[in-house]
Protein backbone atom coordinates (compact mmCIF):
# COMPACT_ATOMS: atom_id res chain seq x y z
CA UNK A 1 0.00 0.00 0.00
CA UNK A 2 2.46 2.54 0.87
CA UNK A 3 4.56 2.27 -2.34
CA UNK A 4 1.30 2.98 -4.17
CA UNK A 5 0.37 6.02 -2.07
CA UNK A 6 4.19 7.53 -2.28
CA UNK A 7 4.13 6.83 -6.28
CA UNK A 8 0.76 9.03 -6.49
CA UNK A 9 2.33 11.78 -3.89
CA UNK A 10 5.02 11.56 -6.60
CA UNK A 11 2.93 12.31 -9.39
CA UNK A 12 1.40 15.31 -8.00
CA UNK A 13 4.79 17.02 -7.65
CA UNK A 14 4.74 17.81 -11.54
CA UNK A 15 1.36 18.79 -11.38
CA UNK A 16 1.84 21.42 -8.54
CA UNK A 17 5.38 22.75 -9.88
CA UNK A 18 3.23 23.86 -12.54
CA UNK A 19 0.86 25.39 -10.83
CA UNK A 20 3.29 27.46 -9.23
CA UNK A 21 4.80 28.27 -12.52
CA UNK A 22 1.46 29.26 -13.78
CA UNK A 23 1.46 31.38 -10.58
CA UNK A 24 4.30 32.84 -10.93
CA UNK A 25 4.20 33.62 -14.44
CA UNK A 26 0.75 34.91 -14.11
CA UNK A 27 1.90 38.39 -12.79
CA UNK A 28 5.49 38.37 -15.56
CA UNK A 29 4.15 37.22 -18.29
CA UNK A 30 1.12 39.45 -19.05
CA UNK A 31 1.15 42.76 -21.27
CA UNK A 32 2.46 45.41 -19.16
CA UNK A 33 5.81 45.97 -16.45
CA UNK A 34 4.75 43.87 -13.30
CA UNK A 35 6.31 47.19 -11.16
CA UNK A 36 3.73 48.88 -13.31
CA UNK A 37 1.14 47.01 -12.16
CA UNK A 38 1.40 46.90 -8.85
CA UNK A 39 2.13 50.37 -8.37
CA UNK A 40 -1.14 51.27 -10.03
CA UNK A 41 -2.63 54.23 -12.20
CA UNK A 42 -1.25 57.17 -10.27
CA UNK A 43 2.12 56.15 -9.42
CA UNK A 44 5.38 57.94 -10.29
CA UNK A 45 8.25 56.47 -11.94
CA UNK A 46 10.20 56.87 -8.85
CA UNK A 47 7.32 55.39 -6.91
CA UNK A 48 7.53 52.21 -9.93
CA UNK A 49 11.64 52.05 -9.48
CA UNK A 50 11.49 52.00 -5.93
CA UNK A 51 8.75 49.09 -6.50
CA UNK A 52 11.03 47.53 -8.73
CA UNK A 53 13.92 46.92 -6.88
CA UNK A 54 11.99 46.25 -3.52
CA UNK A 55 10.50 43.41 -5.12
CA UNK A 56 13.44 42.20 -7.07
CA UNK A 57 11.48 42.86 -10.25
CA UNK A 58 14.66 44.18 -11.68
CA UNK A 59 16.53 40.67 -11.85
CA UNK A 60 15.97 38.52 -14.55
CA UNK A 61 13.12 36.08 -14.91
CA UNK A 62 14.93 32.83 -14.08
CA UNK A 63 16.09 34.42 -11.00
CA UNK A 64 13.19 35.70 -9.86
CA UNK A 65 11.62 32.47 -10.38
CA UNK A 66 14.35 30.74 -8.54
CA UNK A 67 13.79 33.03 -5.68
CA UNK A 68 10.08 33.11 -5.42
CA UNK A 69 9.83 29.40 -5.55
CA UNK A 70 12.55 28.83 -2.57
CA UNK A 71 10.42 31.14 -0.70
CA UNK A 72 7.70 28.94 -1.00
CA UNK A 73 9.24 25.99 -0.31
CA UNK A 74 9.90 27.43 2.92
CA UNK A 75 7.06 28.37 3.61
CA UNK A 76 7.13 32.04 3.06
CA UNK A 77 4.79 33.58 0.51
CA UNK A 78 5.47 36.55 0.21
CA UNK A 79 3.91 40.26 1.69
CA UNK A 80 0.70 41.46 1.25
CA UNK A 81 1.11 44.98 -1.03
CA UNK A 82 -2.06 46.18 0.82
CA UNK A 83 -1.48 45.20 4.00
CA UNK A 84 1.65 44.47 4.50
CA UNK A 85 1.01 41.11 6.56
CA UNK A 86 2.94 38.05 5.32
CA UNK A 87 0.33 36.36 2.93
CA UNK A 88 0.84 33.02 5.38
CA UNK A 89 -0.72 35.25 8.13
CA UNK A 90 -3.91 36.37 6.49
CA UNK A 91 -4.18 33.28 4.67
CA UNK A 92 -4.22 31.62 8.48
CA UNK A 93 -6.93 34.51 9.12
CA UNK A 94 -9.13 33.53 7.00
CA UNK A 95 -9.30 29.88 6.49
CA UNK A 96 -12.10 29.29 9.33
CA UNK A 97 -14.82 30.42 7.57
CA UNK A 98 -14.19 29.29 3.97
CA UNK A 99 -12.94 25.97 5.89
CA UNK A 100 -16.07 25.71 7.74
CA UNK A 101 -18.72 26.50 4.87
CA UNK A 102 -17.02 24.24 2.47
CA UNK A 103 -17.12 21.30 5.10
CA UNK A 104 -20.86 21.98 6.12
CA UNK A 105 -21.81 22.34 2.22
CA UNK A 106 -20.29 19.08 0.95
CA UNK A 107 -21.76 17.12 3.89
CA UNK A 108 -25.12 18.77 2.77
CA UNK A 109 -24.88 18.17 -0.68
CA UNK A 110 -22.85 14.19 -0.60
CA UNK A 111 -25.64 13.43 1.88
CA UNK A 112 -28.69 14.51 0.06
CA UNK A 113 -27.53 13.55 -3.26
CA UNK A 114 -26.68 10.20 -3.64
CA UNK A 115 -29.71 9.19 -2.28
CA UNK A 116 -31.74 11.55 -4.39
CA UNK A 117 -29.87 9.61 -7.24
CA UNK A 118 -30.31 6.38 -6.31
CA UNK A 119 -34.20 6.94 -5.96
CA UNK A 120 -33.84 8.62 -8.99
CA UNK A 121 -32.28 5.45 -10.81
CA UNK A 122 -34.59 2.89 -8.94
CA UNK A 123 -37.65 4.93 -10.19
CA UNK A 124 -36.13 5.60 -13.98
CA UNK A 125 -38.85 7.89 -15.81
CA UNK A 126 -41.13 7.97 -13.12
CA UNK A 127 -42.17 11.52 -12.15
CA UNK A 128 -39.98 11.10 -8.99
CA UNK A 129 -37.09 10.68 -11.42
CA UNK A 130 -38.10 14.09 -13.63
CA UNK A 131 -38.63 16.13 -10.95
CA UNK A 132 -35.34 15.62 -9.21
CA UNK A 133 -33.60 15.08 -12.71
CA UNK A 134 -35.30 18.51 -13.52
CA UNK A 135 -34.42 20.20 -9.96
CA UNK A 136 -30.74 19.33 -10.97
CA UNK A 137 -30.40 20.76 -14.19
CA UNK A 138 -32.16 24.14 -12.62
CA UNK A 139 -30.11 24.14 -9.24
CA UNK A 140 -26.89 23.47 -11.75
CA UNK A 141 -28.14 26.46 -13.34
CA UNK A 142 -28.55 28.69 -11.00
CA UNK A 143 -26.30 31.97 -10.29
CA UNK A 144 -25.09 31.20 -6.90
CA UNK A 145 -25.54 34.69 -5.74
CA UNK A 146 -29.04 35.32 -6.68
CA UNK A 147 -30.44 31.64 -4.91
CA UNK A 148 -28.16 33.17 -2.25
CA UNK A 149 -29.79 36.24 -2.29
CA UNK A 150 -33.30 34.58 -2.98
CA UNK A 151 -32.51 32.20 0.24
CA UNK A 152 -31.72 35.79 1.84
CA UNK A 153 -35.04 37.40 0.94
CA UNK A 154 -37.11 34.03 2.32
CA UNK A 155 -35.36 33.48 5.25
CA UNK A 156 -34.06 36.47 7.01
CA UNK A 157 -36.04 39.53 5.41
CA UNK A 158 -39.55 37.83 5.24
CA UNK A 159 -39.51 35.28 7.55
CA UNK A 160 -36.33 36.55 10.05
CA UNK A 161 -35.54 33.30 11.16
CA UNK A 162 -31.77 33.54 10.15
CA UNK A 163 -29.19 36.40 10.00
CA UNK A 164 -28.50 37.78 6.87
CA UNK A 165 -24.74 38.00 7.04
CA UNK A 166 -21.64 37.47 8.95
CA UNK A 167 -20.08 34.47 10.41
CA UNK A 168 -19.64 33.36 14.39
CA UNK A 169 -16.91 30.72 15.09
CA UNK A 170 -17.65 27.86 16.49
CA UNK A 171 -15.59 28.43 19.91
CA UNK A 172 -18.33 31.16 20.63
CA UNK A 173 -21.12 28.54 20.18
CA UNK A 174 -22.11 26.13 18.26
CA UNK A 175 -25.92 27.45 17.68
CA UNK A 176 -24.75 30.56 16.46
CA UNK A 177 -22.15 29.26 14.46
CA UNK A 178 -24.95 26.85 12.68
CA UNK A 179 -27.32 29.89 12.38
CA UNK A 180 -24.72 31.77 10.46
CA UNK A 181 -23.79 29.00 8.05
CA UNK A 182 -26.76 27.76 7.41
CA UNK A 183 -27.97 29.55 4.79
CA UNK A 184 -24.31 30.06 2.55
CA UNK A 185 -24.15 26.32 3.20
CA UNK A 186 -27.27 25.49 1.93
CA UNK A 187 -26.51 28.18 -1.11
CA UNK A 188 -23.40 25.84 -2.29
CA UNK A 189 -24.43 22.86 -1.49
CA UNK A 190 -27.25 23.09 -4.03
CA UNK A 191 -25.00 23.40 -7.24
CA UNK A 192 -23.23 21.11 -5.85
CA UNK A 193 -26.18 18.47 -4.79
CA UNK A 194 -27.47 19.06 -8.51
CA UNK A 195 -23.78 17.88 -10.07
CA UNK A 196 -23.75 14.69 -7.72
CA UNK A 197 -27.28 13.83 -7.98
CA UNK A 198 -27.10 13.98 -11.78
CA UNK A 199 -23.72 11.65 -11.77
CA UNK A 200 -25.19 9.27 -9.20
CA UNK A 201 -28.37 8.48 -11.05
CA UNK A 202 -26.29 7.98 -14.54
CA UNK A 203 -23.91 5.80 -12.87
CA UNK A 204 -26.73 3.44 -10.66
CA UNK A 205 -28.31 3.37 -14.08
CA UNK A 206 -25.90 1.75 -15.25
CA UNK A 207 -25.40 -0.51 -12.71
CA UNK A 208 -28.68 -1.63 -12.32
CA UNK A 209 -28.82 -2.65 -16.13
CA UNK A 210 -26.31 -5.65 -15.16
CA UNK A 211 -26.40 -9.42 -14.64
CA UNK A 212 -25.64 -9.45 -11.21
CA UNK A 213 -28.23 -7.03 -10.30
CA UNK A 214 -30.98 -8.66 -11.73
CA UNK A 215 -29.65 -12.10 -10.00
CA UNK A 216 -29.66 -10.00 -6.72
CA UNK A 217 -32.68 -9.06 -7.09
CA UNK A 218 -34.12 -12.98 -8.29
CA UNK A 219 -32.66 -14.11 -5.56
CA UNK A 220 -35.09 -12.22 -3.15
CA UNK A 221 -32.40 -10.11 -1.66
CA UNK A 222 -35.14 -6.73 -0.87
CA UNK A 223 -34.32 -3.79 -2.82
CA UNK A 224 -32.55 -1.55 -0.03
CA UNK A 225 -29.85 -3.99 0.29
CA UNK A 226 -29.12 -4.76 -3.01
CA UNK A 227 -29.32 -1.24 -4.07
CA UNK A 228 -27.17 0.08 -1.25
CA UNK A 229 -25.39 -2.71 -0.73
CA UNK A 230 -24.14 -4.08 -4.25
CA UNK A 231 -25.18 -1.53 -6.82
CA UNK A 232 -24.33 1.20 -5.36
CA UNK A 233 -20.97 0.09 -4.30
CA UNK A 234 -20.45 -0.85 -7.65
CA UNK A 235 -21.92 2.50 -8.81
CA UNK A 236 -19.98 4.79 -6.28
CA UNK A 237 -16.57 5.20 -8.75
CA UNK A 238 -17.68 7.74 -10.82
CA UNK A 239 -19.43 9.38 -8.13
CA UNK A 240 -16.25 10.02 -6.10
CA UNK A 241 -14.92 11.15 -9.07
CA UNK A 242 -17.49 14.02 -9.59
CA UNK A 243 -17.41 15.11 -5.53
CA UNK A 244 -13.20 15.38 -6.44
CA UNK A 245 -13.90 17.83 -9.42
CA UNK A 246 -16.52 19.13 -8.29
CA UNK A 247 -14.77 20.97 -5.55
CA UNK A 248 -13.20 23.09 -7.81
CA UNK A 249 -16.65 24.63 -8.12
CA UNK A 250 -17.34 24.50 -4.59
CA UNK A 251 -14.53 26.56 -4.22
CA UNK A 252 -15.66 28.98 -6.95
CA UNK A 253 -18.81 29.10 -5.43
CA UNK A 254 -17.52 29.43 -2.05
CA UNK A 255 -15.86 32.81 -2.86
CA UNK A 256 -18.79 34.32 -4.42
CA UNK A 257 -20.92 32.63 -1.41
CA UNK A 258 -18.84 34.43 1.12
CA UNK A 259 -19.28 37.86 -1.04
CA UNK A 260 -22.74 37.60 -1.06
CA UNK A 261 -23.42 36.67 2.88
CA UNK A 262 -19.93 38.78 3.85
CA UNK A 263 -17.70 35.97 5.46
CA UNK A 264 -14.61 36.95 6.19
CA UNK A 265 -12.99 33.51 4.38
CA UNK A 266 -10.63 33.18 1.78
CA UNK A 267 -13.16 33.92 -0.63
CA UNK A 268 -13.45 37.13 0.52
CA UNK A 269 -9.56 37.69 0.89
CA UNK A 270 -9.26 36.55 -2.68
CA UNK A 271 -11.67 39.13 -4.00
CA UNK A 272 -10.75 41.95 -2.41
CA UNK A 273 -6.87 41.25 -3.44
CA UNK A 274 -8.09 41.29 -6.87
CA UNK A 275 -9.81 44.29 -6.43
CA UNK A 276 -6.58 45.94 -4.62
CA UNK A 277 -4.31 44.29 -7.22
CA UNK A 278 -2.78 42.72 -4.42
CA UNK A 279 -0.50 40.26 -6.13
CA UNK A 280 1.27 38.34 -3.47
CA UNK A 281 -2.35 37.11 -2.12
CA UNK A 282 -3.72 36.40 -5.32
CA UNK A 283 -0.38 34.09 -5.99
CA UNK A 284 -0.37 32.61 -2.91
CA UNK A 285 -4.35 32.03 -2.36
CA UNK A 286 -3.69 30.22 -5.95
CA UNK A 287 -1.50 28.03 -4.52
CA UNK A 288 -2.67 26.96 -1.46
CA UNK A 289 -6.15 26.43 -2.98
CA UNK A 290 -5.17 24.43 -5.57
CA UNK A 291 -2.37 22.24 -3.74
CA UNK A 292 -5.71 21.53 -1.94
CA UNK A 293 -8.05 20.75 -4.56
CA UNK A 294 -4.87 19.03 -5.92
CA UNK A 295 -4.62 16.82 -2.48
CA UNK A 296 -8.26 16.05 -2.46
CA UNK A 297 -8.11 14.27 -6.10
CA UNK A 298 -5.08 12.52 -4.54
CA UNK A 299 -7.31 11.66 -2.08
CA UNK A 300 -10.38 10.30 -4.52
CA UNK A 301 -7.38 8.37 -6.63
CA UNK A 302 -6.68 6.33 -3.48
CA UNK A 303 -10.32 5.61 -2.36
CA UNK A 304 -10.47 3.84 -5.77
CA UNK A 305 -8.51 1.10 -4.52
CA UNK A 306 -10.80 0.36 -1.91
CA UNK A 307 -14.30 0.80 -3.73
CA UNK A 308 -12.41 -1.41 -6.58
CA UNK A 309 -10.28 -4.19 -5.87
CA UNK A 310 -9.81 -4.62 -9.24
CA UNK A 311 -8.22 -1.55 -9.60
CA UNK A 312 -3.92 -1.58 -8.86
CA UNK A 313 -1.90 1.19 -10.22
CA UNK B 1 -41.27 5.81 -35.04
CA UNK B 2 -44.42 6.40 -38.06
CA UNK B 3 -44.88 9.87 -36.81
CA UNK B 4 -43.72 12.37 -39.15
CA UNK B 5 -40.33 13.72 -38.00
CA UNK B 6 -41.21 16.62 -36.22
CA UNK B 7 -43.78 15.60 -34.48
CA UNK B 8 -41.59 12.62 -32.79
CA UNK B 9 -38.91 14.92 -32.19
CA UNK B 10 -40.92 16.97 -29.88
CA UNK B 11 -42.65 13.75 -28.54
CA UNK B 12 -38.74 12.19 -27.79
CA UNK B 13 -36.76 15.07 -26.72
CA UNK B 14 -39.53 17.45 -25.10
CA UNK B 15 -36.55 18.74 -22.91
CA UNK B 16 -34.53 19.83 -25.15
CA UNK B 17 -38.04 21.41 -27.44
CA UNK B 18 -38.23 23.25 -24.42
CA UNK B 19 -34.69 24.85 -24.34
CA UNK B 20 -34.53 25.48 -27.30
CA UNK B 21 -37.23 27.68 -27.24
CA UNK B 22 -36.60 29.39 -24.24
CA UNK B 23 -33.63 30.25 -25.58
CA UNK B 24 -34.98 31.17 -29.04
CA UNK B 25 -37.10 33.44 -26.84
CA UNK B 26 -34.09 34.88 -25.04
CA UNK B 27 -32.39 35.35 -27.73
CA UNK B 28 -35.15 37.32 -29.71
CA UNK B 29 -35.43 40.00 -26.48
CA UNK B 30 -32.19 40.84 -26.45
CA UNK B 31 -31.99 41.45 -30.48
CA UNK B 32 -34.80 43.24 -30.41
CA UNK B 33 -34.39 44.82 -27.10
CA UNK B 34 -34.88 48.72 -29.13
CA UNK B 35 -38.03 47.73 -30.10
CA UNK B 36 -39.68 45.72 -26.92
CA UNK B 37 -40.62 48.92 -24.93
CA UNK B 38 -37.44 49.68 -23.49
CA UNK B 39 -35.40 53.21 -22.89
CA UNK B 40 -31.99 54.06 -23.09
CA UNK B 41 -30.26 51.42 -20.40
CA UNK B 42 -28.05 53.82 -19.18
CA UNK B 43 -29.69 56.82 -18.74
CA UNK B 44 -29.90 58.28 -15.29
CA UNK B 45 -33.55 59.38 -13.62
CA UNK B 46 -33.14 60.08 -10.17
CA UNK B 47 -36.23 60.97 -9.55
CA UNK B 48 -38.19 57.62 -10.70
CA UNK B 49 -35.60 55.74 -8.37
CA UNK B 50 -36.33 52.52 -6.31
CA UNK B 51 -39.91 52.07 -7.75
CA UNK B 52 -40.99 48.62 -7.84
CA UNK B 53 -42.53 46.84 -10.83
CA UNK B 54 -45.23 48.72 -12.35
CA UNK B 55 -47.26 50.17 -15.60
CA UNK B 56 -44.48 52.24 -16.43
CA UNK B 57 -41.61 50.43 -15.31
CA UNK B 58 -42.46 46.17 -15.79
CA UNK B 59 -39.42 45.64 -13.60
CA UNK B 60 -39.00 48.36 -11.69
CA UNK B 61 -36.47 50.97 -11.30
CA UNK B 62 -32.24 50.83 -9.86
CA UNK B 63 -31.54 53.33 -7.18
CA UNK B 64 -30.46 55.48 -10.47
CA UNK B 65 -33.70 55.30 -11.68
CA UNK B 66 -32.57 53.32 -14.43
CA UNK B 67 -35.59 50.80 -15.83
CA UNK B 68 -34.66 47.17 -14.86
CA UNK B 69 -36.56 46.27 -17.88
CA UNK B 70 -34.59 47.76 -20.24
CA UNK B 71 -31.53 46.79 -18.65
CA UNK B 72 -32.35 43.41 -18.28
CA UNK B 73 -32.92 42.88 -21.84
CA UNK B 74 -30.08 44.86 -23.11
CA UNK B 75 -27.70 42.83 -20.39
CA UNK B 76 -29.06 39.70 -22.26
CA UNK B 77 -26.94 40.60 -25.43
CA UNK B 78 -23.38 40.90 -23.32
CA UNK B 79 -24.23 37.52 -21.78
CA UNK B 80 -25.27 35.57 -25.16
CA UNK B 81 -21.95 37.17 -26.90
CA UNK B 82 -19.99 36.47 -24.03
CA UNK B 83 -21.50 32.81 -23.50
CA UNK B 84 -21.39 32.08 -27.38
CA UNK B 85 -17.67 33.38 -27.94
CA UNK B 86 -16.15 31.35 -24.97
CA UNK B 87 -17.72 28.40 -26.59
CA UNK B 88 -16.57 28.74 -29.84
CA UNK B 89 -13.22 30.25 -29.01
CA UNK B 90 -12.12 27.37 -25.94
CA UNK B 91 -13.31 24.66 -28.61
CA UNK B 92 -11.48 26.23 -31.76
CA UNK B 93 -8.47 26.09 -29.54
CA UNK B 94 -8.91 22.93 -27.33
CA UNK B 95 -9.46 21.32 -30.95
CA UNK B 96 -6.04 22.81 -32.27
CA UNK B 97 -3.54 22.16 -29.44
CA UNK B 98 -5.30 19.12 -29.12
CA UNK B 99 -4.93 18.01 -32.46
CA UNK B 100 -1.16 18.88 -32.88
CA UNK B 101 -0.57 16.88 -29.52
CA UNK B 102 -1.88 13.88 -30.65
CA UNK B 103 0.51 13.52 -32.67
CA UNK B 104 3.68 15.59 -31.50
CA UNK B 105 4.84 13.50 -29.18
CA UNK B 106 7.32 15.37 -27.15
CA UNK B 107 5.22 18.78 -27.23
CA UNK B 108 2.79 16.91 -26.29
CA UNK B 109 4.42 15.97 -23.39
CA UNK B 110 5.18 19.83 -22.07
CA UNK B 111 2.09 20.73 -23.14
CA UNK B 112 -0.01 18.03 -21.13
CA UNK B 113 1.94 18.89 -18.05
CA UNK B 114 0.83 22.54 -18.49
CA UNK B 115 -3.26 21.55 -19.08
CA UNK B 116 -2.70 19.11 -15.81
CA UNK B 117 -1.63 22.36 -13.67
CA UNK B 118 -3.96 24.44 -15.47
CA UNK B 119 -6.98 22.28 -14.79
CA UNK B 120 -5.51 22.03 -11.17
CA UNK B 121 -6.32 25.86 -10.72
CA UNK B 122 -10.21 26.53 -9.56
CA UNK B 123 -11.56 27.60 -13.15
CA UNK B 124 -13.18 30.61 -11.15
CA UNK B 125 -9.81 31.65 -9.52
CA UNK B 126 -7.87 31.62 -12.54
CA UNK B 127 -10.41 33.84 -14.40
CA UNK B 128 -10.54 36.18 -11.38
CA UNK B 129 -6.47 35.87 -10.90
CA UNK B 130 -6.37 37.00 -14.82
CA UNK B 131 -8.72 39.84 -14.58
CA UNK B 132 -6.82 40.98 -12.05
CA UNK B 133 -3.95 41.60 -14.69
CA UNK B 134 -6.36 42.64 -17.65
CA UNK B 135 -8.55 45.63 -18.33
CA UNK B 136 -12.14 45.47 -17.67
CA UNK B 137 -13.84 44.61 -20.85
CA UNK B 138 -16.11 42.60 -22.30
CA UNK B 139 -12.91 41.11 -24.70
CA UNK B 140 -10.90 40.15 -21.40
CA UNK B 141 -14.08 38.50 -19.87
CA UNK B 142 -13.67 36.85 -22.74
CA UNK B 143 -9.99 35.85 -22.62
CA UNK B 144 -10.64 35.14 -18.98
CA UNK B 145 -12.66 32.88 -19.36
CA UNK B 146 -11.47 30.83 -21.96
CA UNK B 147 -8.02 29.84 -21.20
CA UNK B 148 -9.35 27.96 -17.64
CA UNK B 149 -12.10 26.19 -20.29
CA UNK B 150 -9.04 25.16 -23.05
CA UNK B 151 -7.12 22.19 -21.02
CA UNK B 152 -10.67 20.18 -20.85
CA UNK B 153 -11.18 20.17 -24.48
CA UNK B 154 -7.36 19.18 -25.56
CA UNK B 155 -7.71 16.41 -23.13
CA UNK B 156 -10.84 15.35 -24.75
CA UNK B 157 -9.90 15.81 -28.28
CA UNK B 158 -5.96 14.41 -27.79
CA UNK B 159 -7.30 11.14 -25.98
CA UNK B 160 -9.60 10.47 -29.19
CA UNK B 161 -6.58 11.35 -31.77
CA UNK B 162 -4.52 8.69 -29.48
CA UNK B 163 -7.44 6.21 -29.84
CA UNK B 164 -9.03 7.03 -33.17
CA UNK B 165 -4.78 6.93 -34.63
CA UNK B 166 -4.17 2.63 -33.99
CA UNK B 167 -7.31 2.02 -36.00
CA UNK B 168 -7.42 0.01 -39.57
CA UNK B 169 -8.96 3.58 -41.03
CA UNK B 170 -5.97 5.36 -40.56
CA UNK B 171 -3.60 2.77 -41.59
CA UNK B 172 -5.33 2.60 -44.77
CA UNK B 173 -5.34 5.96 -45.55
CA UNK B 174 -1.61 6.37 -44.77
CA UNK B 175 -1.15 3.26 -47.25
CA UNK B 176 -2.95 5.56 -49.70
CA UNK B 177 -0.53 8.26 -49.32
CA UNK B 178 -2.22 10.60 -47.12
CA UNK B 179 0.04 13.18 -44.98
CA UNK B 180 -1.09 13.94 -41.11
CA UNK B 181 -2.99 17.03 -41.57
CA UNK B 182 -5.03 14.95 -44.04
CA UNK B 183 -5.74 12.73 -41.69
CA UNK B 184 -6.86 14.88 -38.84
CA UNK B 185 -9.17 16.56 -40.69
CA UNK B 186 -10.78 13.77 -42.92
CA UNK B 187 -10.70 11.38 -40.77
CA UNK B 188 -10.13 12.47 -37.02
CA UNK B 189 -12.04 15.73 -36.48
CA UNK B 190 -15.30 14.19 -37.99
CA UNK B 191 -15.67 11.71 -35.08
CA UNK B 192 -15.13 14.73 -32.66
CA UNK B 193 -17.65 16.50 -34.03
CA UNK B 194 -20.55 15.35 -31.90
CA UNK B 195 -18.81 15.29 -28.20
CA UNK B 196 -17.46 18.70 -28.93
CA UNK B 197 -20.91 20.29 -29.85
CA UNK B 198 -21.74 19.00 -26.60
CA UNK B 199 -18.81 19.89 -24.47
CA UNK B 200 -19.80 22.96 -26.09
CA UNK B 201 -22.82 24.16 -25.12
CA UNK B 202 -22.06 23.11 -21.57
CA UNK B 203 -19.27 25.26 -22.16
CA UNK B 204 -21.46 27.89 -23.04
CA UNK B 205 -23.41 27.73 -20.16
CA UNK B 206 -20.70 27.95 -17.85
CA UNK B 207 -19.28 30.79 -19.43
CA UNK B 208 -22.36 33.15 -19.26
CA UNK B 209 -22.74 31.60 -15.05
CA UNK B 210 -19.08 32.84 -14.20
CA UNK B 211 -19.28 36.09 -16.28
CA UNK B 212 -22.06 37.21 -14.07
CA UNK B 213 -19.96 35.85 -11.04
CA UNK B 214 -16.77 38.01 -12.53
CA UNK B 215 -18.98 40.99 -12.99
CA UNK B 216 -21.13 40.49 -9.39
CA UNK B 217 -17.49 40.55 -7.47
CA UNK B 218 -16.11 43.96 -9.74
CA UNK B 219 -13.98 42.04 -11.92
CA UNK B 220 -15.94 41.43 -15.14
CA UNK B 221 -17.62 43.90 -17.57
CA UNK B 222 -17.21 47.23 -16.78
CA UNK B 223 -19.76 49.12 -15.01
CA UNK B 224 -21.05 51.05 -18.17
CA UNK B 225 -22.05 48.07 -20.03
CA UNK B 226 -25.10 46.44 -18.49
CA UNK B 227 -24.30 42.81 -18.03
CA UNK B 228 -26.63 40.48 -15.85
CA UNK B 229 -23.98 40.45 -13.54
CA UNK B 230 -23.30 43.97 -13.30
CA UNK B 231 -26.83 44.53 -12.31
CA UNK B 232 -27.21 42.49 -9.42
CA UNK B 233 -23.65 43.74 -8.29
CA UNK B 234 -25.29 47.05 -8.23
CA UNK B 235 -28.50 45.77 -6.62
CA UNK B 236 -26.85 44.14 -3.65
CA UNK B 237 -27.28 47.33 -1.17
CA UNK B 238 -30.80 46.70 -1.80
CA UNK B 239 -31.70 43.35 -1.02
CA UNK B 240 -34.57 44.16 1.87
CA UNK B 241 -35.61 47.78 0.05
CA UNK B 242 -35.52 47.06 -3.65
CA UNK B 243 -35.29 43.20 -4.46
CA UNK B 244 -36.38 43.26 -8.18
CA UNK B 245 -33.01 44.72 -9.09
CA UNK B 246 -31.66 41.35 -8.02
CA UNK B 247 -34.77 39.34 -8.72
CA UNK B 248 -35.31 40.38 -12.45
CA UNK B 249 -31.74 40.00 -14.09
CA UNK B 250 -31.21 36.85 -12.00
CA UNK B 251 -34.29 34.71 -13.30
CA UNK B 252 -33.30 35.55 -17.28
CA UNK B 253 -29.81 34.38 -16.35
CA UNK B 254 -31.18 31.20 -14.89
CA UNK B 255 -33.80 30.33 -17.41
CA UNK B 256 -30.65 31.30 -20.29
CA UNK B 257 -27.93 29.08 -18.59
CA UNK B 258 -31.00 25.89 -18.43
CA UNK B 259 -32.06 26.48 -21.44
CA UNK B 260 -28.54 26.06 -22.77
CA UNK B 261 -27.83 23.23 -20.76
CA UNK B 262 -31.17 21.52 -21.13
CA UNK B 263 -30.26 21.80 -25.41
CA UNK B 264 -26.81 20.37 -24.34
CA UNK B 265 -28.45 16.87 -22.41
CA UNK B 266 -30.94 17.02 -25.52
CA UNK B 267 -27.75 17.25 -27.83
CA UNK B 268 -25.98 14.43 -25.72
CA UNK B 269 -28.87 12.12 -26.18
CA UNK B 270 -30.22 12.82 -29.45
CA UNK B 271 -26.24 12.68 -31.13
CA UNK B 272 -25.33 9.76 -28.80
CA UNK B 273 -22.88 11.06 -27.27
CA UNK B 274 -21.86 9.12 -23.51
Amino acid sequence: MLPLVLRRIMATIPVMGVVALTVFALLHLTPGDPAQLIAGDYATPQDIAKIRTTLGLDKPLLTQAGIWLSNVLRGDLGTSIYSGLPVTTLIAQRVGPTVALTLLAMVISVALAVPLGVLAAWRQGSWIDRVIMIASVSGFSMPVFWLGFLLVWVFSIWLGALPVQGYQPLAEGPWQFLRHLVLPAATLSLIYMALIARMTRASMLGVLGEDYVRTAFAKGLPPRRVLLGHALKAASLPVVTIIGVGFALLIGGAVVTESVFALPGIGRLTVDAIVRRDYPVIQGVILIVSGVYVLLNLVVDMLYVFLDPRIRY
Amino acid sequence: MSEAPQRGFLRRQPTMVVGLACLGLILVTSLAAPYLHTVDPTSLRPITRLQEPAREFWFGTDQYGRDIYSRTLYGGRISLLVGVTVGLASLALGILIGLVTGYARRLAAIVMRVMDGLMAIPAILLALALMALLKASVRNVIIALVIPEIPRVVRMVRASVLSLREQTMIEAARALGAETPRILGCYILPALVAPLIVQGTYICASAMLFEAYLSFLGAGTPPEIPSWGNIMAEGRAYVQRAFWIILFPGAFLAATVLAVNLVGDGLRDLLKVK
